[in-house]
């Protein structure tokens, strides 16, 4: 993985330093709430219902096992002995000091870590496919490329102050695991007719409120051109984004109000003129590919048959293998996912003695790395098979081992209303009274492909608009209600769900989860998915029953 | 009045004449709309010109006139419109304007930095007071990741 340069780590410790002098300068009433406001967003810091949360960035959910020690230290010496991993693959801590946060920035910049533009209105975290570099349908590794954009994207003199905030997600394979279709700019790798690679360059997707799909406004980009014509969308939203309204200042609203054709115009427009400035010549970029090399895998790892006969011997193995693992472009090879969706704990939190054993299995079984995922997992990319088995142990003993990867269990959850001061209603309850209703994992195997996504409002942190069934809190009175959707996705066949019928109790909403499950199970085709059938027979059959029941 | 501009605390000789105010002699500033509606008889005094822009307006429509103005006045009406960045750098970078570019208005001394990379050159605090500290923020960062305007080509 890249490795900070001197350059780099004076950045960080610059930044942390200046934040230091915002903090000392708010504390002593130097600068007003708004000011200080814009200036701890942009470094990660909210006000919540608590505490303040800081949001530290994972950049394109690369991490390693010396900043992993690091979180936990973090964990256990500033925050309540854990942290949470998030769907655009940050770290949140969720009870620090205000006064604390500077000597947290400093600490994380002793291992290359940050909270830079991890909020705020400004050009925030790339983030990327969490099987990067080591997947089987990919185009190219597309983490040069997000570092390049980390670079570039850091303290951006001119963007710091956009209309509103601003996303920028990256794939390089067949398959987007990135949700690329849903940010400001979606970026895929692709080969062109003549064998070239380059990018496919989308704008304009977007969750929360407003949930769209982005639109492709180049259907080929020469890599030189990567930064120019980024340069040139964010210009162009910079100058034309509505600034009149918060919940119309994406650059989505833009794209919709202006039409893509008028859009596209000025970004080129504004693009040509830029381009031949900002070229990345190939030497950069073979540079920063450098640092993605490949770990040193070894030659003879397919060679090994224990793998083989424990999946034989033990079920449980075997079931944690199929589902929470997946397959690798080196023979012998597997990539191992890590689920922090064990039935007990809220989706995505982690604590000091989980971060800290972590660590160490990265080193001892996957060269280091850790990833976290968009789901709110984490990954050992390259885990030799010989070691699945006691890693698979191990992981078990410290309940990271639920198989449940992409099953209705593997839900994605914000913290909601026991955290956060935007939401309407609880997440972390309701998602643990799902798991609780699934306990059964012949049951939960049997329906297979589900992703439940649950937001505690409908700033969509956990994009419900996008799950195969998605949960959004709403408050009605001062009650929650729950607001059911159905046939959304995030991947490739990105689909913004269909709105099921009127908001639910709270006390009702496992039952309806269970219900439509059941209704998937007796009506499904032999092999069809939970999302395949949604598609094929709509929403009725569903909301009869669930009304139904109600 | 005191201001930064090239990174030292000058006296600044500037000032700001409301659109209804009768124009005088010495270094006048004026909205863009008055620019353009008093163009010829600014031309003819013998003050030097300045121009303020903001955020909605459009820079382009000036960019014909650079020549005769030797200040461009960037207002901010809140510090959080970001327009004012963009402005900034299309003067520099698409119009190779070459005189004074002036931050004035709401804006924080914490964007100097920034603003200074964006191509604006001198500074009015609202707080003169501020004026030394913001003078320290210009060397906020030693280190960049993106050219800046004023190295560009």
């Amino acid at each position: 993985m890249y490795q900070y340069n001197d350059n780099d780590q004076t950045l960080i410790e610059q930044r942390a330093a200046q934040f230091r002098r915002q903090t000392e300068s708010f504390l002593k009433g130097q600068i007003s709430d708004d000011q200080f406001r814009a200036l701890r967003l942009m470094n990660g810091l909210y006000v919540q219902t608590h505490a303040p949360m800081l949001r530290v960035a994972g950049p394109y959910g690369l991490l390693n096992s010396k900043q992993f020690r690091k979180l936990a230290h973090i964990a256990r010496t500033y925050d309540k002995n854990y942290c949470h991993f998030t769907t655009r693959q940050n770290i949140q801590f969720n009870w620090p000091q205000l006064e604390q946060v500077p000597d947290i920035l400093e600490e994380l910049a002793s291992v290359q870590m940050h909270a830079i533009q991890t909020s705020g209105n400004c050009l925030r975290n790339t983030s990327s496919d969490h099987l990067a570099g080591v997947c089987v349908d990919e185009i190219e590794d597309p983490r040069p490329y997000c570092e390049i954009i980390r670079q570039w994207t850091t303290l951006h003199p001119e963007f710091a102050y956009l209309p509103r905030k601003f996303k920028i997600a990256v794939s390089g394979a067949k398959h987007d695991r990135a949700a690329t279709q849903l940010h400001d700019i979606g970026l895929h790798l692709v080969k062109n007719d003549a064998g070239e690679i380059g990018f496919r360059v989308l704008v304009g997707g977007g969750l929360g409120r407003t949930p769209i799909i982005g639109q492709v406004i180049k259907p080929y980009l020469e890599k030189k051109h990567l930064l120019s014509y980024l340069e040139a969308i964010l210009r162009i939203y910079n100058l034309f984004g509505r600034r009149d309204n918060k919940y119309k200042a994406r650059i989505k609203i833009l794209v919709k109000e202006s039409g893509m054709e008028q859009f596209s115009e000025l970004v080129e427009k504004e693009w040509l003129l830029i381009r031949d400035n900002l070229e990345l010549d190939a030497a950069r970029i073979e540079a920063i590919k450098a640092q993605f090399a490949p770990p040193a895998y070894e030659a003879d790892a397919a060679q090994d048959t224990s793998f083989a006969k424990l999946q034989l011997e033990n079920k449980a193995f075997s079931t944690w293998v199929k589902y929470n693992t997946a397959d690798h472009k080196v023979p012998g090879y597997r990539a191992a996912f890590l689920s922090l969706k064990a039935p007990d704990s809220p989706p995505g939190d982690m604590t000091d003695t989980q971060l800290d054993a972590v660590a160490d299995l990265a080193d001892r079984y996957s060269f280091g790395e850790i990833r976290s995922t968009h789901r709110q997992n984490l990954i050992f990319a390259d885990v030799k098979q010989a070691d699945l088995f006691p890693l698979w142990q191990q992981l078990d003993a410290l309940k990271l081992a639920t198989p449940n990867n992409s099953t209705a269990t593997d839900m994605i959850c914000c913290p909601g209303l026991d955290f956060c001061s935007l939401a309407n209603a609880g997440t972390i309850s309701v998602a643990k009274e799902i798991n609780e209703a699934l306990d059964d994992l012949d049951y939960l195997h049997d329906i297979g492909d589900v992703k439940i996504n649950m937001s505690g409002c409908m700033n969509g942190c956990a994009h419900q608009s996008v799950g195969h069934i998605g949960i959004l809190g709403v408050d009605k009175k001062g009650v929650e209600w729950y607001q059911l959707t159905l046939g959304g996705s995030s991947e490739n066949e990105a689909a913004i769900g269909e709105r099921l019928g009127p908001s639910i109790a709270k006390d009702q909403v496992t039952k309806a989860v269970t219900t439509i499950l059941d209704v998937y199970i007796k009506q499904r085709l032999d092999d069809e998915s939970f999302l395949d059938m949604v598609k094929r027979v709509g929403i009725n059959p569903f909301k009869e029953q669930v009304y139904a029941n109600n | 009045m005191q201001i930064i501009k090239d990174k030292q605390i000058i006296d600044d000789s500037w000032s700001y004449i409301a659109d209804d105010a009768d124009l005088k002699d010495g270094d006048i500033s004026v909205s863009l709309a008055r620019w353009k509606k008093d163009k010829q008889m600014l031309l003819k005094s013998n003050s030097r010109i300045g121009v303020r822009i903001g955020p909605a307006d459009s820079v382009e429509d000036i960019a014909a006139d650079l020549k005769d103005i030797q200040l461009i006045e960037l207002d901010f009406p809140a510090f959080a419109d970001g327009r004012i960045f963009s402005h900034a750098w299309l003067l520099r970078g698409r119009y190779n304007y070459q005189g004074e570019i002036r931050a004035t208005g709401h804006f924080m001394r914490d964007q100097v930095f920034y603003l200074s990379r964006v191509g604006v050159n001198a500074f009015s605090l609202e707080k003169t007071e501020d004026l030394p500290v913001a003078l320290s923020n210009l060397n906020d960062f030693s280190v960049n990741y993106q050219k800046s305007i004023v190295n560009l080509r």
